[in-house]
Formats: C-alpha cells, structure tokens, sequence
C-alpha cells in the first residue's frame, strides 16, 4: 500500500517536513502496537513450551525438573503409573492406551460417518439440504464437552452399551468405561471431519467429474473411484486434525472413561487418559513442587507433542492436496 | 445417472449386473444420506434426554440459589455469575489484542519471515488442546513461576473510593481464569477478524488513499467499520466457546462450592449499592457454570444428575442466544453489503 504522503512543496518546507515527521511517527507507533498484538500469540506458544520444558526437562536450579528424577526410559516405557501409592511407578504406557483406545474407538465410529456426510453434502445433496445441514453441524460442534460427558455417563452406557453388550453378548460393562468415552467423542468429531473433507472434495475441478461421466461412469463411480482419490490428502489432512481434538478432548473422557490407569484394549472397562489424569491431579490439592505434581506436566508435554505432531503432519498433508490443484 | 445407458463399455454388462450396479448406486446414496442425518439424530435424541432428565428441576429457584448439599435446593447462580465475570473479562482483553494482531496481518504485515511465523504459529494454537492452556494459566498467572511463592504480595492501588487490592501472584481468581480464557479464544478472534477485514474490497482503501488519508485513518475511519459486522460475528463465537471451556478452568482453581458471587454482586441493582464490587470482582475466587455440571455429574447422589441435567438446560440456552445473535448479525450484513 502506498502511504507516504505526498511530498508536493507549499509555501513554508521546514512547517511541512515537521508535520510530515509527527505524521509518521503516528502511523509507526499504530504499527508498532499493532505487531504488539500480533506477537502475543507468539508470547502464547513460547509460553506453553517454556513452562512445559522448565518442568519437564531442564529446571532453574533451586527446582528439579522431572526427567532429573525419573528417567525418561522408566517414564515411557513403565506399565505402571501409580504415583499416589506408597510404591510409585511413573510409567506412562497405560496413560497413553487410554487415550488412543478411547481416541481410536472414536475414529472407527466418526471418521466413516463424517467422511460419508461429507461425500453426500458434495456431491448429492442439493443446495437447500447443506443449508440445513451446515448449521446443525454448527450446533453440535459448538456443544460444550462437560454436557458430551454427561450424555456418555447417564444415556450412553446405560442405554445402549449395557442392553447391547451386557444384555446381548454377556460383556461386563463398568459403569465408567472408554466405550462410552469413544462414542461421544465420535460424536464430537464428525462435524470437523464432515466439513473439512467437504471443503476437500468440493475444491476437486469439476473437469474431471465431468471427464468421468463422459466415459459412462454413474454417480457413483464418479464419487467413490473418482472424487474421493483426487480428494484424499485433504481428507487424510481432516482425520489427523480429527483424531488430535480425540487425543486432546478432555471433560467428556474424564467424566465418562474413569480414573483406572489400566493396561488395557478392553472397551468395557474403565482406563485412564492422559487428559483425564491431569484434570484429576489438579483436581486434588497436591502441593506445588512435589513429584506427582511433576508428573502432570511431563504428561501434559507428551499430550502437546503428540497433538503438535499431528496437526503439523496435517498440514503438510493439506499443502500437498492444494499444491496439486492450484 | 443416465450416463450409464449409453452405446459404450457399459453395454458389456449383463442385465444382472446392471441391477446389481444400481443397487450400489442407491445404497451408496442411502448411506451417504444417513450419516449425513446422523447429526441431527443424534442432536435431537441428547436434547429430549437432557430436557427429560432436567426439565421439572428448571425453576426461578434454581436460578436464583447458590450450590447446596441438598440436591433439590441446589441452584447455578454462583456459577452463572462466575461465567458472566469470566467471559467479559476474556472479551475484554482478547477482543482489542486479536483484533489488533488481525489488522496487523491483514494490513500492515508484509509477506516475510515474521508473518510465515506468526501465521504457522496461529494454526498451531488453534490445535493445542485446551488443558494445555490451563497448564500455563496456572503456571503464569495462578501461580507466577513460583516467584511470589514464599512471600505473596499485596499491590496496593488507592482510588477515590476504595482500595484496590491485587494479590500477587493472581492465586485462584477470576483473572487468572479469564486470562487464561483470552489465551485459549484469541487465535479464534485473530482467525475471524483476519476473514471479515479480507472481506473488505481493496477499492475501498485505494478511495480512501486517493482523498490523502493515511494508512491508519483509512483502515480507522473505512475498513474497520466496513468489517464490524463480520468481527462481531467472530468475537460472538469466540465469547460460546469460552463460555462452555472447562477444563482450562478447573486447571486454574475454579472452585467447585462456591456460595458467594464475585464482586458480592448477585443481581444487577447491587451495583448500584456497591459499586466498588465490580473492581473487587475479578480477584475473587469464582465457580462457572460448566464447572458446576462437572461437579453435580461427578457426584455419586442420582438426584444431582438431574441438577445437572437442569444446568445444561441453562447453558445451552445461553449458547443458543449468541447464536442467533451471530446469525441475525451475519444475516444482516449480506444484506447490507454495499460492494
């Protein structure tokens, strides 16, 4: 943008170039601010990594940092966490099953779901059906997690898991169980994956839609063999943005999942996720500075490098899909 | 699809297969249609549940009663309070700092090294998962890095009617967790702002150029007002997100049994009695409504899982309003626009 102002001469030059000057400086401190603001996310992230790292992995030395005292081996490859027990294990192999046995059911149940809206909302569905359609996604990905925990608890698990299960095939349902936990959080994510694979599938060129049915394709050929492929970094890029906000959700998983740190795969059962445990620990009044109280970062850093690895891979992902069709 | 019944490839099929292939066809788009509908299904199911379980425990009393041991006389005022203090203290720092950084990137930032940073980093933020924001709410402002920890301060700020106390660190207040609150929906403001102040066309601005104002006054007195509607939108979205965050707020110390609101202000005449509530507010201990759900679904008493049904009733309402005020405003704007 041309700003400067224009430097035609009047009849006094040492009056103009001073107002010239204050004019400028105006504008660059608006500027300055303006950056300001712009770099309080930045303050944001450096933040996070600053309180996570000093916690975790190199301490300001009057504290101790966890991984000082325990060692990282121990940490991500115990079977154990017990940190409140007279024995302390700090293993956190049991922290993470729960979390991708409660993200991983999630994914089974809302990605195929999601993905299917998605193909229908482009492909078939007619402009008045996505103005349905669009706000009631709206609606339900703006639905606080606390009540999706809830539903799980006092609907989900006794209304459908424990007539199915329990009634039908003899499983032993736990009152707080990751079931539960993964279809809610299924319910969460559908509507991410619905529109972000929408966005994907409907950037395809119509030109090769159009190329399909010359050749004699049916609707759907068209968007199973044709659209879908062409569109399918953008939807892996969705079910990796999908399956970290999985791995992140916090309220419905530890209302619905338990507080059992278990080694487990059993859906039925109640486990413990890694969000779920920092929101138990901090839940409690465990003193500042003790180890269990450490352990909550050194978990909550592995929940942000995960998450963080995720979203990053999505993006690369997505790049690659619009650098094929732009 | 027509498209099959043409003289091409297709005429190898035999008839059986063709049926069969148009079978495909229609399940396919059943399919499709169902997953599409499950949505609104499963939406209509929770909220005949939810108005099932809670509906008859709705009252004016509950409303109007703080958290009790006695499941029928509880009620979600501190918690409604609390999230009214909570949430305007957010907008109020988030919404100036995001719309600032918005205007920067729009308008100012050139394309380089600082923008590419600011930008992939504003992309990371939005996928950090929200306990992790309460982790640094309470490390920063909760507990400032320990540096106060043995020695806690008071900082004294004397006004003409009253003595304004700020205890150092923040401890376990509504700033904290407003603050941290501001953290976690500034990238949301800094997203929105971004796509209402693109919406503005460039004519605009080289008009504006063209009759000698400056950059700041053309964006100050023509783009920002050009783009209010669609800012509003966002920072609305922004204000229902943080209204129903709760584990960043259980992070930083929300108490759980709280029988007093903060500031000592309960309705809004008692302002008018006790002004000075509202800049004692912020620094009193604070409960929130989701916080409150998570408290009365935890408890192991049946008759709280219809309190909280009730609550969620209330919390979804108050959703539902800045909604529609989202939606009347976007409404409004299409027909409006002027370009």
């Amino acid at each position: 943008m041309d700003t400067k102002p224009s430097s035609s001469a009047t009849d006094d030059p040492m009056r103009l170039t001073r107002r010239f000057s204050l004019a400028q400086a105006r504008e660059h401190a608006i500027r300055l601010c303006l950056l300001g603001c712009a770099l309080a996310s930045v303050l944001t992230t450096i933040g996070i990594i600053y309180v996570l790292v000093t916690e975790t992995l190199i301490a300001i030395p009057p504290n101790t940092a966890f991984f000082q005292q325990i060692s990282p081996l121990e940490f991500f490859t115990g079977t154990q966490w017990t940190p409140q027990f007279e024995e302390r294990h700090f293993g956190i192999l049991p922290l993470v099953t729960g979390t991708f046995l409660v993200a991983g059911i999630a994914a089974l149940i809302g990605l195929p779901i999601g993905l299917a809206g998605s193909i229908y909302l482009s492909e078939y569905a007619s402009p008045r059906t996505r103005d349905i359609v669009k706000p009631i996604l709206e609606i339900l990905a703006g639905i606080p997690t606390v009540v999706y925990g809830y539903c799980a608890l006092v609907f989900v698990t006794p209304y459908v898991l424990r007539p199915i299960f329990h009634g039908l095939f003899g499983f032993d349902v736990k009152v707080f169980n990751a079931a539960s936990a993964g279809i809610v959080v299924a319910i969460m994510i559908i509507p991410i994956v619905t529109s972000l694979s929408e966005d994907a599938l409907r950037s395809v060129p119509q030109a090769l839609r159009e190329a399909a049915y010359a050749l004699g394709s049916t609707k759907f050929h068209v968007s199973a063999k044709v659209v879908v492929p062409a569109a399918l970094s953008g939807i892996l890029a969705s079910f990796l943005l999908a399956i970290s906000r999985a791995v992140g959700e916090t309220m419905a998983v530890a209302i619905a999942a338990g507080q059992t740190p278990a080694l487990t795969l059993n859906p039925f059962r109640s486990v413990e996720t890694m969000t779920a445990y920092i929101v138990n620990v901090s839940f409690g009044d465990k003193p500042h500075g003790s180890l269990d109280f450490k352990a909550l970062f050194a978990v909550a850093m592995t929940l942000f490098v995960i998450t963080l690895a995720m979203n990053i891979l999505s993006h690369l992902v997505m790049r690659r899909f619009r650098e094929v069709y732009q | 699809m027509s498209a099959g019944t043409g003289k091409t490839a297709m005429n190898v099929l035999e008839k059986g297969g063709r049926a069969a292939s148009r079978r495909t066809e229609k399940l396919f788009e059943w399919t499709c249609a169902c997953a599409t509908w499950f949505g609104l299904g499963v939406l209509v199911i929770l909220l005949l549940g939810i108005l099932w379980q809670g509906a008859t425990w709705l009252t004016w009393s509950f409303l109007t009663s703080y958290d009790s041991r006695h499941p029928t006389q509880a009620g979600v005022l501190a918690g409604l309070w609390g999230s009214f203090w909570l949430v305007s203290v957010a907008a109020l720092v988030a919404v100036p700092v995001g719309l600032g950084a918005a205007v920067y990137l729009e308008e100012y930032g050139k394309k380089g090294w600082l923008r590419t940073l600011i930008e992939i980093n504003l992309s990371n933020l939005a996928g950090v998962p929200s306990i992790v924001y309460g982790i640094l709410g309470m490390a920063v402002f909760v507990k400032m890095f320990g540096i106060f920890q043995n020695h806690p301060k008071v900082l004294e700020i004397w006004l003409p009617f009253t003595t304004l106390e700020i205890p150092l660190p923040f401890g376990r207040t509504v700033l904290s967790g407003a603050l941290t609150l501001a953290l976690l929906i500034l990238p949301i403001v800094i997203v929105a702002s971004r796509e209402a102040l693109r919406a503005v066309p460039s004519s605009i601005r080289h008009a504006s150029y063209a009759v000698g104002a400056t950059h700041w006054q053309t964006i100050r007195h023509q783009v920002l007002p050009a783009a209010t509607p669609g800012i509003f939108t966002g920072i609305i979205l922004a204000v229902s997100r943080a209204v129903g965050e709760t584990a960043p707020l259980l992070m930083v110390g929300a108490a759980v049994f709280v029988a007093a609101t903060p500031g000592g202000i309960a309705a809004p005449a008692d302002v008018l009695r006790h002004p000075a509530g509202l800049l004692e507010a912020p620094f009193d201990p604070f409960t929130a409504l989701p916080i409150q759900i998570f408290n009365w679904v935890s408890r192991p008493e049946p008759e709280y899982r219809h309190v909280a049904a009730a609550a969620i009733l209330v919390l979804l309402a108050v959703l539902q309003v800045f909604n529609i005020a989202a939606s009347v405003i976007r409404s409004r704007m299409r027909k409006r626009a002027r370009w």
